[in-house]
């Protein structure tokens, strides 16, 4: 994959030069994430492990904050790769964008570097400003957030331009407005205030609607362009599923924004019309999955039928990644949201591990997934390869990571479990109640068996970026070398 | 044309438009309801404070600022079915009254210092942020900070905020566990800011979040109530 830097074969397409470009960043960032995770998952276990040096609080932001940036890098990539597909001309602005890369990649690198060394300022404006914002997710300082505002602005830019001249097919235009809603929603986050109901009231805002509304009909819009691109599905099926699924995943996701507002100062209306449409949220993703598996098995019943030989994938490893993306979205989002979903349970579980086993499962289910499997498109295409086949270590990558994060989750869960047991139901919450129930031995078993599928999932880290620097190139050669045989 | 979709069911134009009213249905839904939500979570005024102290009822879901110049107390509401802040009678912070000007500065201090210091990335704040520390939204109401509470003690301070205050600027000279929390450079003034945001926050009704809050081991046992 850094190879293809010299040796793509993208025919000119500067769109899709740049979307590997961010594809790499984000690579390096989902490494740098799941590093910071075994170093907080180690604290939670041996509590001195850099204790006032690199403590868990800037690990844990630094871990949350390299999840959301590696995503939208490989978000943005995402649109940039398919764009010249999906229009059918070259993307507007490539020069721009280009230059939007760079300015972008250097303000997260200054931010990472700041967030690591400096960490924490004083009580005062500036500290929001030039540090750390300290609101969890949007710690990104101010200067930062107008920077995230211009290179968006640009980036989205581009996206429409290249709409309003090309194709516009329905993929596309689901992406033009998602794009927007998700851009502007960034916004929401961009302010100060000393009451802070207001301030979790729209910065739920932001992490709810992109997580849990735009985010997601993203994924949808990527996985109908995945189908189409993989398994040749058809286009006015795929679309028509995409429709079904904008409907169903913003008419549940909107309102469902009201299941985080049952405790933070916020009305009581708030319980039911968030149980109600969070409970409701699932359900799109249970389409999702199902749309993915039924194109699948009737796109190859229809080559088979067709005495066409073996498998109609003509990219594995991203196949693998999708399917895995329309279960992981469903189990991760689906199920172990719904878990706690309710204002009943919701009392109790708010605010513990449960919710941490929830976070892991979805964001790796719903998008790590997908975002990996839109890479292996692009290294497919950036080695002209008709097919890319799965090798030993795409294998690898995708067991270990996968078996990992349901391993860090089944452990995340079983101390939610114990944490809200004794804690919150027993106890009662407070400072005592805490730390009776984090010493439970089952709590600190769990708390051990994460930190291990962590490093599991780390090893799959590893597999997964020696398949991406190799499987190219190697399948490249294979190629060349059965050519003249052939002929 | 001849192959014209027969049925509605499997018409593109048909779910293209209905995504885009229920989308935009729903996000008139939520603007309009969050005129409401916002109207009822914005900052009360020291008046509304005092009518609400003076008939004892509730005013503003978020109090004014001034709010730490009054005992706050959680208890079990029977309409409501959970517990709520009770603002009761006026007593000092700090050793003194504070002004509406002083307290809104102060809660400014403490709220600019919590997002500074970067509190939300181990504590979780009204059950939102990180799961390595204790949840603070009722932290001012914890009754280990009470007078003869363990955490007061240790600090050798006298009341609560002022054994509060001392603890946040020097976290890792009273450790209870293994896990401690880290010396941040907390200042005297950051730290009694902090404290004002702390009690401003146990009086923000969070429709009985926590609920039961702080039942000590003992009281379990014994199957007592928490009230204050």
């Amino acid at each position: 994959m850094l190879t293809s830097i010299k040796t793509n074969q993208f025919q000119g397409s500067e769109s899709k030069k740049l979307a590997m470009m961010y594809f790499r960043v984000a690579l390096i960032l989902f490494g740098a994430q799941l590093l910071m995770g075994l170093i907080a998952a180690i604290q939670f276990i041996y509590p001195s492990f850099l204790f006032e040096v690199f403590d868990f609080s800037v690990a844990r932001m630094v871990h949350i904050n390299a999840l959301v940036v590696w995503m939208l890098y490989a978000m943005i990539g995402s649109v940039y790769f398919m764009l010249p597909d999906e229009t059918g001309v070259e993307t507007v602005g490539i020069g721009l964008g280009k230059l939007a890369f760079w300015v972008l990649t250097a303000a997260v690198a200054v931010v990472v570097l700041v967030y690591i060394f400096i960490q924490v300022g004083p009580g005062k404006e500036s500290t929001i400003w030039l540090i750390n914002e300290g609101r969890e997710y949007l710690e990104a300082p101010r200067w930062a957030d107008y920077g995230i505002v211009v290179a968006v602005l640009i980036f989205y830019y581009n996206v429409f331009a290249t709409y309003m001249k090309g194709r516009k097919t329905g993929i596309v235009t689901v992406l033009v407005a998602d794009l927007m809603a998700l851009a502007g929603l960034y916004l929401a986050g961009m302010f100060f205030t000393d009451n802070i109901s207001m301030d979790q009231y729209f910065w739920w805002w932001v992490i709810h609607l992109w997580v849990e509304a735009t985010w997601e009909v993203f994924v949808g819009a990527v996985a109908a362009y995945a189908l189409i691109k993989i398994i040749d599905a058809k286009r006015e099926i795929v679309e028509m599923w995409l429709w079904i699924e904008v409907l169903m995943l913003f008419g549940s996701g909107i309102l469902g924004l009201g299941h985080h507002y049952f405790w933070i100062g916020t009305p009581e209306y708030w319980w039911e019309i968030g149980a109600l449409f969070s409970s409701l949220e699932p359900v799109p993703l249970v389409a999702m999955f199902v749309h993915v598996l039924y194109d699948w098995g009737k796109e190859q019943g229809i080559a088979k039928a067709a005495g066409k030989p073996a498998s109609i994938v003509k990219n594995g490893p991203a196949m693998a990644w999708i399917v895995l993306n329309a279960f992981g979205n469903f189990l991760g989002a689906g199920i172990w949201g719904f878990f706690h979903t309710l204002p009943q349970v919701n009392i109790y579980t708010h605010g513990t591990q449960f919710t941490a086993a929830h976070g892991h499962l979805a964001f790796f289910g719903a998008y790590a997934t997908i975002l990996i499997g839109m890479m292996y498109l692009g290294i497919q295409e950036a080695y002209g390869l008709k097919q890319l086949k799965a090798t030993f270590k795409s294998k690898m990558a995708i067991f270990l990571i996968a078996f990992g994060v349901m391993g860090m989750t089944i452990a995340l869960t079983i101390a939610g479990y114990e944490q809200v047991l004794i804690e919150r139901a027993e106890l009662g919450g407070g400072w005592n109640s805490y730390f009776v129930g984090q010493s439970m031995p089952w709590y600190v078993q769990a708390q051990i068996w994460r930190t291990i599928m962590g490093v599991i999932t780390f090893i799959g880290f590893i597999y997964l970026v020696w398949d991406m620097l190799t499987i190219g190139k190697e399948q490249a050669s294979a190629a060349a070398d059965a050519q003249p045989a052939a002929a | 044309m001849a192959n014209e979709n027969k049925s509605v069911w499997t018409s593109i134009s048909f779910w293209r438009r209905s995504a885009a009213w229920v989308t935009g249905f729903s996000a008139i839904l939520l603007i309009w309801l969050t005129f409401d939500s916002v109207n009822q979570i914005a900052m009360g005024s020291d008046a509304d404070l005092q009518k609400a102290v003076a008939q004892k009822r509730e005013i503003n879901r978020v109090p004014a600022p001034t709010v730490i110049n009054y005992h706050i107390d959680y208890k079990m509401d029977e309409k409501r079915g959970h517990e709520v802040p009770v603002i009761g009678e006026k007593e000092p912070f700090f050793g003194k009254e504070w002004s509406p000007q002083e307290a809104a500065a102060l809660l400014h201090l403490g709220k600019l210092t919590s997002q500074a210091k970067n509190c939300m990335n181990c504590h979780t704040l009204l059950g939102n942020g990180a799961y390595y520390a204790p949840d603070l939204t009722k932290a001012w109401l914890d009754k280990a900070w009470r007078k003869g509470g363990p955490l007061q003690a240790m600090t050798g301070k006298s009341t609560r905020e002022e054994a509060m205050a001392e603890f946040l600027q020097h976290p890792s000279q009273y450790p209870t566990h293994a896990r401690m929390m880290p010396n941040l450079g907390i200042t005297a003034e950051e730290a009694k800011g902090l404290v004002a945001f702390l009690k401003h926050m146990s009086s923000i009704d969070t429709n009985g979040f926590p609920r039961n809050f702080s039942k000590t081991v003992e009281q379990f046992k014994t199957g007592g109530t928490n009230a204050h």
